[in-house]
């Protein structure tokens, strides 16, 4: 903000961020790849070609052919409809754990950073001990004590992203503070919540976006891997990690089953850090020179 | 020095109780009643009563709390309802398959990681780095369990020649037991290796536009030599540090892979207990892998002020 106010004004205008996007080529594949998914995913909600949970046991196990894209399953199921349905599961996950992360961590980092001392201390001593459970401890733990299903996922990998959201924000807040616009709304008596609100927030948006981007990406991975293992989404839902842990059961018979879910999950998840990578080029130049 | 090692291992110290009391309070108080957990709601009163005495539950909290916390001090982790031996017993017999995996895997991503980061820095802009800056985009986004089953496709049921899974046990001799935890490690160790590669490139390449490098260049010390002596000894500190941070990833990381071979470890044995139900078994587990975290992250620490003394200087 500052700095365009300092730079020497040139003749030519810089191109701006859409121009820039269009030639930035990972942004471009991984918006394409993110574009791609939530577009399968939105069409999942009124049409799939087959339904994703109907179990007709007379076409179990079916080679590819023009009526199944990628075949049936085990139980008779159209891959690719489960995989179209399983992309709105991703999502989900993906928007409400990164969600809790944003929400909870930027309150934490923000606080850490506009109060200092012990208040910093406090919070930052909580993140650290959250990096003694990784999310899949994490689910465990409340998957043990409640029951295993898409809502205790989701919330096991919230927790981890609050952690990592705090220190993300209060790393870029605590550089904020040092900047003289901040200080001269300090020294007009603005408090410290109004100064959070109106000058931090806004200017450490791009990094929240950035990390957010990263963030969904570890949530999908997450997710597959918690269904995987039968703690995550729960049937009929379908799950990319589900349908993957019941695919290695015919792995010797009808091995594609374990390739067509695996796929989505890497498109999906390249799509994100793709997307994240570009962004942080666009939004904060300065970041793109050091790498 | 002294203050420092004093303050990270009061750190340390707090870390592991708080650890402790987490998961004292998730599994045995959040729930309510543990024995309805193990037994489930449709289990007749006197079953319930039953387990309720054996397990103690009819005693205050805090005085339940402090009697698993002296136990798990000195190894007893109570005894697991499904199978009736101590949970410590349990989770010896399960170690000897996950430590080695975590290791064999940890030093599959250092081996690898290192030679393809310093690899990349090498060829800066070249298509050797966009190679190695390919790979490790592809390996980020490939969930390290899909990896394992391609690993099985290809190597167990294609070419055959591994096993799909299982593991052949330490009486089987050396061989075959490292045998059956090659293919494991590898599918474990992929995400970090393409992790630790990015960071160790850029640590190199950030270093090699230090003065001091120049300097080093100007006195006639040979581009190898400067890599060797100089640039690797300071771009291996922020490496170190996520070093630590990836191996408590891989601990996490066994439970899923595990699961994939189909391998009797901690893993295995964690998933079990939750499809049975058999807390005593989770609570032991969890407390330990989260210890094993804390204890790593702790050791990096040190390591890191032993690398880098300015750290010590500035805490």
């Amino acid at each position: 903000m500052t700095d365009a106010a300092a730079s020497p004004a040139t003749d030519r205008q810089p191109p701006g961020f859409l121009a820039r996007a269009w030639r930035h080529r990972s942004f471009m594949i991984g918006a394409a790849l993110t574009g791609a998914m939530i577009a399968m995913a939105l069409v999942s909600l009124v049409w799939t070609p087959h339904s994703a949970t109907e179990i007709v046991i007379k076409r179990m196990l079916q080679a590819p052919t023009a009526a199944h894209w990628f075949g049936t399953d085990q139980f008779g199921r159209d891959i690719l409809s489960m995989i179209m349905v399983g992309a709105q599961n991703s999502i989900v996950v993906g928007i409400i754990a990164v969600g809790i992360g944003i929400v909870g961590g930027s309150a934490l980092g923000l606080t850490a950073s506009a109060y200092r001392g012990w208040v910093e201390e406090l919070i930052m001593r909580l993140t650290d001990f959250t990096y003694a459970f990784p999310a899949i401890l994490v689910a465990i733990l409340i998957t043990a004590a409640w029951s295993p299903g898409i809502v205790n996922a989701i919330l096991a990998i919230g927790i981890a992203n609050v952690a990592i959201f705090a220190r993300v924000v209060r790393g870029a807040a605590n550089a904020m503070w040092a900047r003289e616009f901040v200080l001269a709304a300090r020294a007009a008596g603005r408090g410290r919540l109004a100064i959070t609100v109106s000058h931090i927030l806004p200017n450490i948006t791009s990094i929240i976006v950035v990390q957010a981007t990263i963030q969904f990406a570890i949530a999908i991975l997450a997710e597959a891997a918690l269904s995987y293992l039968g703690l995550g989404t729960q049937p009929p839902d379908p799950s990319w990690g589900r349908m993957l842990a019941e695919a290695q059961n015919f792995i010797l018979l009808v091995p594609r089953l374990a390739v067509y879910p695996g796929l989505a999950i890497v498109f999906a998840v390249l799509g994100l850090n793709l997307l994240g990578d570009g962004l942080r080029d666009l939004l904060d130049p300065r970041l793109a020179r050091q790498r | 020095m002294g203050i420092f090692l004093l303050k990270r291992g009061m750190t340390f110290l707090a870390t592991l109780w708080a650890t402790s009391v987490v998961v004292f309070v998730v599994l045995e108080v959040l729930p309510g009643d543990p024995a309805l957990v193990i037994l489930g709601v449709d289990a007749p009163d006197s079953a319930i009563h039953a387990l309720r005495e054996q397990l103690g539950l009819n005693r205050p909290t805090w005085e339940r709390y402090v009697d698993w916390v002296t136990g798990v001090m000195v190894g007893d982790f109570g005894t697991s309802y499904t199978y009736s031996v101590p949970v410590s017993e349990l989770i010896l017999e399960r170690l000897q398959v996950t430590v080695p995996l975590a290791l064999m895997s940890m030093s599959i991503t250092v081996i690898v990681a290192l030679a393809l980061g310093i690899y990349a820095a090498s060829r800066h802009g070249k298509a050797g780095d966009w190679g190695v800056m390919i790979f490790s985009q592809l390996g980020i986004a490939v969930p390290g369990f899909w990896f394992g089953i391609l690993l099985i496709l290809l190597f167990a049921v294609v070419l055959k020649w591994f096993k799909a899974g299982g593991f052949a046990g330490w009486d089987a001799g050396m061989l075959p037991a490292l045998q059956s935890l090659l293919l494991p490690a590898i599918a474990l160790a992929a995400f970090q290796v393409a992790v630790l590669a990015r960071i160790t490139r850029s640590s190199v390449l950030e270093v090699a536009r230090e003065d001091f490098v120049r300097t080093a260049r100007a006195k006639g010390l040979s581009r190898r030599a400067t890599l060797w002596r100089h640039v690797l000894r300071n771009a291996l500190i922020p490496v170190i540090t996520v070093m630590g941070l990836q191996f408590a990833n891989l601990l996490a990381g066994t439970i899923v892979i595990e699961s994939v071979f189909s391998l009797p470890g901690i893993g295995r044995l964690i998933i079990g207990a939750i499809s049975n139900r058999d807390l005593v078994v989770v609570s032991g587990v969890t407390l330990l892998l989260a210890a094993m975290v804390v204890l790593v992250n702790f050791v990096v620490d040190l390591l890191y002020a032993v690398i880098d003394p300015r750290v010590a200087v500035h805490d």
